[in-house]
């Protein structure tokens, strides 16, 4: 059976692969649209965060012995003190200014810390390998499926699955929502708004230190693997709406799927599908697909 | 009154016989590294090209200790074409630079080539890879001296194929250096009795490359070939080991460096077949520079940053020889003078500009027989200069009377 020339095996392999891309958009802009939403700073640090946490995994392992299950835990709290840091002594001087500050901030922020991995590890990288007990692959009905590629999928949509949960469905959540909304009133109620506020900083860039591990064993571990990726996540964001948790997630694995399908029908324009999507929704609604108008 | 004018007549002539003893404008010559200092071709090329650069000065002076000076300026050329051909005009109009080198990426070779022809100006090129550089851009003031896509596919695609890797998939970078490796590799391949079954291009820089290794693994070839380079190649022999594509079929990296293989481990790159212009561990000479330059670079050098050097100092011999940085005289000694250094022997520079010489087909080794750090190849063929590159009879270089 054929669907458009192509042969449903093949289209079926190709969807899963969207989905495996776009697990990692979803976990990417995930923590974007947290920050955005809750902080509003357009995290351009965020590619910088993703390559720091698959260096943790690399270097935890080459010095200091951590493991792969090790990193996944250690790696983003390493990324996620350094969001502390930053947060602490930089971010938080920008909030009452406009937008363009923060993304200026963290934008030069991510090319010092390119730069700076750039020269202590060079451009190529190093290979970061699949943890013994995820390695070979099943042989599914269409396709041979690498066992660790189906653990992102999963790892990935639990973590969204919980960080949506958690700001949308818990007490903590509703705290921190309205915290962003009405700082003064939130204190007044004897919150510490300040640290709530850096606190969702640092989860931010911890999600973006997980999914740098658990890109480590796919994609060479280089100081360029972050900046290759945040546009497109930036693209998803928008798509999906600035701030909307759920949009980025659903947007994030829905956009992966149609990059997939596209490197199918035709490879050229897979690095442009999801940017001309972005037009699309931009100029029919500007607030993107899950977004409130402001 | 008299005695005045004599002074002055014998002043002139000592100062003109001065200008025309010293014909080395300015007693110095300068040499500009243009290169890719913080991009994806850093490692191939970059800053060790610099190194590679002062180290032929330093070894240059000490040798043949000249009557000039000799400088070096270094830029980063960012990849791009335009920040290439600005940088290399400010050098040749501003700061008197005689000659512009490396130049990696073929978008930046074919910019500078071109504005050095017009400022009558040497262009050294090391780290680029397109043959457009000597065929329909080729002039008479650039030199290739390394490698080029052609030499590169025609080793590793002849010995791939005659090894009965008969059905061949391309996995192909898509911009002009791409499409150019997959055109010669195709040519080769069907030269040899094999046969292409098709080809799949991917977005540069690629990250993900899984959708088009299942394309490649669909197909039925015995082998893909990756007309691709850096990153890409990186990650994408990653992945196939990934999804087990090379327990079934083999991969063919068009265009490797010992800098891939590096940073990609044996584990997952045994085996392969690949084809360079240096490798360091090849002889007494190649390991005695070698290891001079890892002192100062820390990693091995690449064939880049070897043919850098022997370009260097190719270039500053035939300075001193010809006593001139006139850019006719020392191009015509350069190609009267057969390059003999530790990265080439027997070299020569044919009129289309393309330096020919021994090219190496290696084969990446197993883990198990890697004996210290950057042991990495076994050398299966040495292929000899006049089979290497393409022959003059296929050249679509003006400059060539046929």
């Amino acid at each position: 059976m054929e669907i458009f020339g192509i042969p449903v095996q093949a289209l079926m392999g190709q969807l899963l692969l969207g989905l495996i891309n776009g697990s990692f958009y979803a976990v990417l802009s995930l923590g974007l649209a947290i920050i955005f939403g809750l902080l509003n700073i357009i995290n351009f640090a965020h590619g910088a965060q993703y390559m720091l946490g698959a260096f943790a995994a690399l270097l935890g392992l080459q010095y200091l012995g951590v493991g792969y299950w090790g990193a996944l835990l250690l790696a983003p709290v390493v990324v996620g003190v350094l969001g502390v840091v930053i947060e602490k002594t930089m971010l938080r001087h920008l909030y009452k200014l406009d937008h363009l500050y923060g993304l200026l901030l963290t934008f030069g922020l991510a090319l010092v810390a390119e730069g700076v991995f750039k020269n202590l590890f060079g451009v190529s990288g190093e290979s970061y390998a699949v943890p013994e007990i995820l390695q070979g692959g099943i042989r599914v009905p269409f396709m041979y499926l690498p066992i660790y590629r189906a653990w992102v999928v999963v790892a990935a949509l639990a973590v969204c699955l919980a960080a949506w949960y958690t700001i949308e469905r818990t007490s903590l959540g509703a705290t921190l929502r309205a915290a962003t909304q009405r700082p003064d009133l939130v204190q007044a109620l004897g919150i510490n708004v300040p640290v709530m506020i850096t606190a969702t900083y640092a989860v931010g860039a911890a999600l973006a230190g997980f999914a740098g591990v658990l890109a480590a064993p796919i994609v060479q571990v280089n100081p360029v693997m972050g900046s290759n990726l945040i546009i497109v996540v930036f693209a998803v964001v928008v798509i999906g709406g600035m701030g909307s948790i759920l949009g980025s997630i659903v947007t994030g694995l829905g956009l992966g799927i149609i990059e997939g399908l596209t490197k199918v029908f035709y490879p050229e324009a897979s690095a442009v599908v999801i940017f001309l999507i972005m037009v699309l929704v931009l100029l029919v609604k500007p607030a993107g697909l899950f977004g409130k108008q402001a | 009154m008299k005695l005045k004018q004599i002074a002055q007549a014998t002043a002139l002539i000592v100062f003109l016989a001065g200008a025309a003893q010293a014909q080395v404008s300015d007693g110095t010559v300068k040499i500009g590294v243009l290169t890719d200092l913080s991009g994806v071709y850093s490692d191939v090329a970059g800053p060790g090209t610099v190194i590679a650069t002062q180290m032929a000065i330093d070894d240059f002076v000490a040798q043949e200790k000249p009557k000039f000076k000799v400088e070096m300026v270094s830029a980063d050329h960012q990849n791009k074409g335009d920040i290439a051909a600005n940088k290399a005009r400010e050098w040749f109009e501003k700061d008197k630079v005689d000659v512009v080198s490396e130049l990696v990426t073929t978008s930046v070779a074919l910019a500078v080539q071109k504005i050095a022809a017009d400022k009558n100006k040497i262009a050294l090129i090391s780290g680029a890879a397109s043959t457009a550089v000597t065929n329909e851009s080729c002039n008479n003031v650039t030199v290739h001296w390394t490698y080029d896509t052609y030499a590169v596919a025609n080793g590793t695609a002849k010995a791939v194929t005659q090894g009965g890797g008969k059905k061949w998939y391309f996995l192909t970078a898509d911009y002009a250096f791409g499409h150019a490796l997959e055109k010669d590799a195709t040519a080769v391949v069907k030269a040899n009795g094999g046969e292409v079954l098709g080809s799949v291009r991917h977005p540069f820089p690629g990250t993900d490359f899984s959708s088009f290794l299942l394309k490649a693994q669909a197909s039925g070839a015995q082998i893909i070939g990756l007309a691709n380079a850096g990153g890409d190649t990186i990650n994408s022999i990653k992945q196939a080991a990934e999804f087990g594509i090379n327990e079934t079929q083999s991969l063919a990296g068009l265009l490797m460096f010992i800098t891939d293989v590096h940073a990609l481990g044996l584990k997952a790159t045994q085996n392969m077949y690949l084809t360079e212009g240096f490798y360091w561990d090849f002889n007494e000479e190649t390991r005695a520079w070698s290891k001079r330059f890892f002192e100062k670079h820390k990693r091995m050098p690449t064939m880049v940053q070897a043919g850098q050097y022997s370009s260097i100092m190719h270039y500053l011999k035939a300075v001193k020889a010809s006593g001139t940085d006139d850019t006719a005289k020392v191009m015509t000694q350069m190609k009267k003078t057969p390059v003999n250094d530790f990265f080439a022997k027997n070299g020569s520079i044919r009129d289309d500009g393309r330096m020919v010489h021994d090219m190496y087909l290696l084969q990446v080794k197993k883990p198990a027989q890697s004996k210290s750090p950057w042991d990495y190849y076994t050398v299966k063929a040495v292929i000899p200069a006049a089979e290497a590159f393409q022959p003059l009879s296929k050249s679509s270089c003006p400059l060539i009377k046929k």
